[in-house]
């Protein structure tokens, strides 16, 4: 059972409310396609990802950071049982998506690191912290299923 | 995963744009790994204040970057250029080297901050190249 300080809780709920998940799902995933280019083996079927500017312009790439960043949502909004909220989402993810559980910590990097640019100063270690420990909680509960 | 020309080019141009605020990021990026990945306090208890302004902290974040520097300036065969350190790191300091992902995951996280427009995801990929060579080449004399 994951323990939540009211700092964290409330840093994140602000977070997540002050993000834009139309821009930063996107700005995340395009990152991390491109920092983290073997990331690519899992979208043959997304088009054009052949160099940086084709990627970032890519309106399917686009379209699938948003819904990350919406799967995200429903771990703020149920922040006291996580493993439940993402069992079927780890099924998904190994049964059918076959990703690698690595692949969730380097999502996770990138998303920090938008994050950061986004906030500037008020991302202080504190909440740098918050924000992490939430993103390694979330992706523990979708390496679960795996096996 | 080799440094290319462009990758080279990339990091040394990201380095002249951020390097006269390298004490502040080298400060920021430790006292940030302090409190993000606590574990790494176990490296400092010989430091009074582990705090974000704290003279060992700010001090300690400066040779982290002047380390960095050199790094730069030896970009073309980075083992070489940071032998020294990395016998420094084996043989003294000893630090697990799994330890020089995390604090540059928060150099990273801190350049971003400080310069959003221009850590675009181009530059960031470079530049966690760099990282990782640096890396590399600091475990270089571990065993």
């Amino acid at each position: 059972m994951v323990v939540w300080t009211d700092f964290e809780r409330s840093t994140i709920q602000d977070i997540f409310s002050k993000m834009d998940y139309e821009v930063v799902g996107p700005a995340a995933l395009t990152r991390c396609l491109i920092v983290y280019p073997w990331t690519q083996r899992y979208f043959g079927n997304f088009g054009n990802l052949y160099n940086a500017a084709a990627i970032m312009g890519n309106p399917m790439v686009a379209k699938h950071g948003t819904t990350i960043l919406h799967g995200l949502d429903r771990g703020v909004k149920n922040m006291d049982d996580l493993k439940t909220t993402y069992a079927e989402l780890s099924v998904l993810h190994s049964e059918k998506l076959h990703v690698d559980p690595d692949n969730f910590k380097l999502l996770s990097d990138c998303l920090t690191i938008v994050v950061a640019a986004r906030f500037g100063e008020a991302f202080t270690a504190e909440v740098q912290a918050a924000f992490q420990k939430f993103l390694a909680v979330v992706v523990s509960s979708l390496g679960r299923q795996y096996h | 995963m080799s440094l290319t020309d462009k990758d080279k080019a990339t990091v040394k141009a990201v380095w002249a744009k951020i390097s006269k605020s390298a004490d502040a990021i080298g400060a920021d990026a430790l006292s940030r790994m302090l409190v993000v990945y606590p574990q790494t306090k176990t490296y400092f208890s010989h430091w009074p204040d582990l705090g974000p302004n704290s003279a060992s902290v700010k001090n300690h974040g400066k040779n982290v970057m002047g380390g960095i520097a050199l790094a730069v300036s030896k970009i073309d065969d980075l083992t070489a250029g940071l032998l020294e350190l990395s016998e420094q790191h084996a043989f003294q300091l000893r630090v697990d080297p799994a330890n020089f992902k995390i604090l540059s995951h928060c150099i990273l996280v801190v350049i971003a901050g400080l310069f959003p427009k221009d850590f675009t995801p181009e530059a960031h990929v470079a530049v966690d190249k760099f990282f990782c060579g640096v890396s590399l080449a600091l475990a270089e004399r571990y065993r």
